[in-house]
């Protein structure tokens, strides 16, 4: 009986953590995965519709209640939507004006793109963990991972888009060849060191986006783990450390949508800086 | 995957979370939006308070101005009236000065003409007496006919 709920326990882990993932299977071809070994055997041509699917659905409702507060702008005094719209965006206005030193339009609005759009694929791990999914298995759907940022995919893919943006803008500000240069010249300022030069600004490079990446992913997974687990306490027993949980996580959910975007806009005022 | 006493577990807990962000949660936040929305109100309300009250003050400068250029224009009347009044008094009195003195003139005249001939009056009874004597060669006697010819004068 132990060794069953056990199993039980395990395999609900497993459930819970899937996702809901189409691609190629070497032998069933372009399909579903079934299980989670299917999954893996996909490989890299598979995609996570859940995580795609909510992902774009909270950008979409990002949009759609920014501009619905844009188009009731007035000039007055503003109504409740429009007050709340201004005020995060003020206060991203302000977060961008004290760490962003270059000059660039787009940081600010890239910046609540990011800070919204995280804390909205953030907040869906305070619905309790086996709603939805329940709801996606009637319809017959048999994984459903709604966080989007517990998707390590999701969180890598963001970093790389701002990777992205720091190497173009390193590129716009300093040119392909300044670049280069500081790349080759920092921290040791001779070319005899270049070499050395290169490999420790690339990495430092690269760490830019997978610790970016993965700070939210490993946050987010890592709470959404413990949900899990809460949920397989005794049912009376699930309010008394889940409750705590949740409210600790409204914490986290704002935290790490800030983190991110703060250190997004530090990289990127760090590539339009000249040294 | 079958439904168990978990998800009552959960919609308990969940109950319990949304029980707590109602309660703890959002007030914060209401009141941090709605003294935003109290703080814009307020800056308008003051904002349109001033351009009223420089409406105000506009007005009022203007209708100062105007009663001042109102006022002129009352006192250069008035001075003008004046101007006129004077003119026309003085050319009244210098009138009746003038017919004044023409008057006295007159007077004079009259004066002048009456005791040229009450001169002439009396010159002519001697003038008379004189011509009768001569004419008469002969001594008249002055008493009894003085009187008779002063008689002759006054009826001149």
């Amino acid at each position: 009986m132990a060794a069953d709920n056990e199993m039980t326990a395990i395999y609900y882990i497993q459930h819970h953590l899937q996702n809901l993932t189409f691609g190629k299977h070497p032998e069933n071809g372009w399909s579903l995965a079934s299980t989670s070994q299917e999954a893996v055997e996909m490989g890299f041509w598979a995609i996570h519709l859940d995580t795609m699917g909510w992902s774009i659905a909270m950008g979409a409702l990002f949009i759609w209640v920014f501009r619905k507060a844009g188009r009731m702008a007035t000039t007055g005094v503003p109504g409740g939507l429009q007050n709340a719209a201004e005020m995060v965006i003020e206060f991203i206005e302000n977060l961008t004006r004290s760490t962003f030193h270059g000059k660039n339009p787009m940081i600010a609005p890239l910046a609540l793109t990011l800070f919204i759009w995280i804390l909205l694929m953030n907040s869906l791990k305070l619905i309790p963990v086996d709603y939805v999914p329940e709801m996606f298995g009637r319809l017959g759907v048999e994984y459903m991972k709604i966080v989007p940022t517990t998707d390590v995919n999701a969180t890598l893919g963001m970093a790389l888009g701002v990777f992205l943006l720091i190497i173009y803008s390193s590129c716009r500000v300093k040119g392909v060849a300044g670049f280069g240069k500081e790349l080759a010249l920092t921290p040791f300022n001779t070319w005899l060191l270049a070499p050395f030069n290169l490999i420790l600004e690339i990495v430092g490079l690269l760490v830019k986006p997978i610790s970016l990446g993965l700070r939210l992913f490993g946050s987010m997974f890592a709470g959404e783990v413990i949900f899990i687990l809460i949920a397989l306490l005794p049912f009376w027993a699930i309010w008394m450390l889940d409750v705590p949980w949740a409210i600790f996580h409204i914490l986290i959910v704002s935290l790490q949508a800030f983190i991110f975007t703060t250190l997004s806009i530090v990289y990127l005022s760090a590539a339009h800086e000249h040294h | 995957m079958n439904i168990n006493m978990t998800l009552i577990g959960q919609t308990i807990a969940f109950a319990i979370f949304v029980w707590f962000c109602i309660k703890y949660v959002w007030p914060p936040l209401s009141q941090a939006l709605h003294e935003r929305q109290k703080r814009i109100a307020d800056g308008l309300d003051a904002a349109s308070r001033a351009s009223r009250d420089l409406e105000l003050a506009q007005e009022q400068a203007e209708q100062t101005l105007r009663e001042s250029k109102e006022q002129a224009s009352e006192i250069l009347e008035q001075a003008h009236k004046r101007s006129t009044q004077m003119i026309e008094e003085a050319r009244e009195q210098a009138r009746s000065e003038g017919e004044r003195l023409v008057a006295s003139a007159r007077a004079e005249i009259d004066q002048e003409v009456n005791r040229v001939k009450d001169e002439l009056r009396a010159q002519v009874a001697t003038l008379a007496l004189v011509g009768a004597e001569r004419v008469l060669e002969s001594s008249i006697d002055e008493k009894a006919h003085r009187e008779m010819l002063d008689k002759l004068a006054a009826e001149l």
